[in-house]
């Protein structure tokens, strides 16, 4: 199969529109990604990114707009081996072992990697004679890795790969990718985990409800959804007592609770020391990470509220 | 089908899948064994019981190998596997293919097992016509690996068990697998247009003493088999469409 782009035209979306039913799952999402970049999708759920996703390998098919995968359609370039995905939902084929299925894989590719190596690099190599279907979260997700590996593509696709993971399972996972990741290749992953797209990814293109928020490398996203608030109960204390602790850029109360927001953790221990030393007789607190859904309301301020009618 | 690494991880799966390997090899011959060995001297329609009965299970046994093997495709959409090869070169031609070589593997192994249990109990057969039984079933057995891909989606999981349970035992018992219902008569003439009615005749006619395969038969089976691929399409690019 011949492609008529080559490999230096990248991934490129371009207004891309699906809908299911009333559900607007994706509402003009344009994207270019250069060959050899590592992108996050990061949203909550509901962003759209799995359906993103979906009409990227060619497994949905937008309403309106194009994909391009290195100048070819993706079910073009999917047949000619260049793409490798990770899909979000599903388990093993039974009956076989972790090596044999890799293999099976591999075989569907016309240039795969040698099986040992796939098997090596995402840490799979002690489990190669197991059963697949006999495996741990963590395990299986390292072994669809393998097969998303296996047949050594230019562009790799997962879609929330460690999302039923725990925390060991999670950096295990990517200590691995890492490894792929080093050899050239294009990966474009989702997650709903700030920290993995900081940690990962060259470029975090930030979703909400089907629409790119911000794009940009993973420090500037990071600025301005990385948050912390602190949460507590103290009665009689006024509000701009507390917005005058070091570190708070915004006060709330609510009754005899409070809650105070800050731009980052080292601003949250500052204001948490300095708010105990001053009222040590605070109750009730709760520190949290802005959930990104917050963070994504306050991103997409106007356009939320069209999108809630739509 | 030019990858014959899948088509190997295909086979020794189904042949690794030990509960179905035993009870659809074990229930035909067991029912085998215990009826026909039980009347081994009976003559019915002018041949020998054991041969009749033969042919029969093997009607039975064939069809279900072969609808199950396409069906367990229901299986595999549920947990994601399709979804995952399909983001993979392997051809939906290939992948469809594989099932039905399966199928035809289970169904292999239902002739050979039944035909050595008929050797056992005193079915006496030449070479040729062992290989006319043969490839009459294994034509025969066309629309039924067609509509075991059908099934495999339409149902999910849950229904899979009774369907092919059932369905298979309704074919196999209105086509005379387990005793001809009907001999003559508007009963019969409906039987006829009936694919699992052929199938049975397939194995009989080939015995010498039942009603060979005429002309009707090869068009009941080919227009079977092209209604049949004409939904099964239609039904899989319903199914991609939306995932």
């Amino acid at each position: 199969m011949a492609l008529i782009g080559t490999r230096e035209d990248g991934v490129r979306l371009t207004d891309l529109v699906k809908s299911y039913g009333d559900v607007h799952a994706v509402r003009g999402v344009t994207l270019s990604i250069r060959p050899g970049e590592t992108v996050a999708l990061l949203g909550p759920n509901g962003a759209g990114k799995s359906t993103t996703i979906d009409m990227m390998l060619g497994l949905t098919r937008p309403d309106s707009g194009t994909v391009t995968l290195f100048g070819s359609t993706p079910p073009e370039a999917v047949r000619a081996g260049v793409v490798g995905g990770m899909l979000q939902t599903g388990s093993l084929l039974g009956f076989l072992s972790v090596r044999e299925l890799v293999t099976m894989v591999a075989s569907l590719y016309p240039h795969p990697l040698d099986v040992s190596e796939a098997l090596r690099l995402t840490g799979t190599t002690e489990i190669a004679d197991r059963l697949a279907t006999k495996l741990s979260g963590g395990q299986t997700q390292r072994v669809r890795m393998a097969i998303a590996l296996v047949g050594d593509p230019d562009l790799l696709v997962l879609d929330e790969p460690t999302a039923a993971l725990d925390v060991e399972s999670r950096r295990d996972f990517w200590t691995a990718m890492r490894a792929v990741a080093a050899g050239g290749k294009t990966v474009v992953f989702a997650t709903h985990y700030l920290e993995e797209a900081d940690a990962y990814a060259d470029r975090i293109v930030l979703m909400a409800r089907g629409l790119v928020v911000a794009d940009g490398p993973p420090t500037e996203i990071k600025a301005r959804v990385g948050g912390r608030t602190i949460r507590a109960t103290l009665p009689g204390i006024d509000q701009a007592a507390l917005a005058s602790l070091p570190g708070v850029t915004r006060a709330d109360k609510r009754g005899d609770a409070f809650v105070l927001t800050c731009p980052d953790s080292p601003a949250s221990d500052a204001a948490l020391r300095e708010l105990l030393v001053r009222y040590p007789t605070t109750s009730d607190i709760e520190v949290r990470g802005a959930g990104l859904e917050e963070a994504f309301l306050d991103l997409t301020g106007d356009e939320s509220s069209e999108a809630t009618t739509a | 089908m030019r990858n014959l690494t899948y088509l190997r991880f295909e086979l020794l799966r189904t042949l690794r899948n030990y509960r179905f390997l035993i009870f659809s090899l074990g229930f035909p011959l067991i029912l085998f064994l215990t009826i026909a060995g039980a009347h081994k001297n009976l003559k019915l329609d002018g041949i020998s019981f054991p041969l009749y009965y033969l042919s029969g299970m093997t009607a039975w046994g064939t069809m279900s190998a072969v609808i199950s093997s396409g069906a367990r495709i229901a299986q595999e959409r549920t947990v994601g596997w399709t979804r995952q090869l399909r983001v993979t070169p392997l051809k939906t031609s290939d992948y469809f293919l594989a099932k039905v070589l399966s199928g035809y593997l289970m169904a292999l192994l239902n002739i050979v097992v039944l035909a050595l249990a008929g050797t056992l109990i005193a079915v006496r057969l030449s070479a040729a016509q062992w290989l006319t039984m043969l490839g009459l079933i294994l034509v025969g057995l066309i629309p039924f690996a067609i509509l075991g891909i059908l099934l495999g989606h339409l149902l999910t999981v849950d229904t899979l068990g009774p369907v092919i349970g059932g369905g298979t035992s309704l074919l196999a018992l209105v086509g005379g697998a387990y005793g001809q219902l009907a001999t003559g008569g508007p009963f019969l003439a409906v039987v006829k247009y009936i694919p699992s009615y052929w199938l049975v005749q397939a194995g009989r006619s080939a015995l010498g003493g039942g009603n060979a395969w005429p002309t009707q038969a090869w068009i009941v089976l080919a227009a079977w088999s092209l209604i049949l691929a004409r939904v099964a399409a239609r039904v899989f690019r319903r199914d991609t469409a939306r995932v």
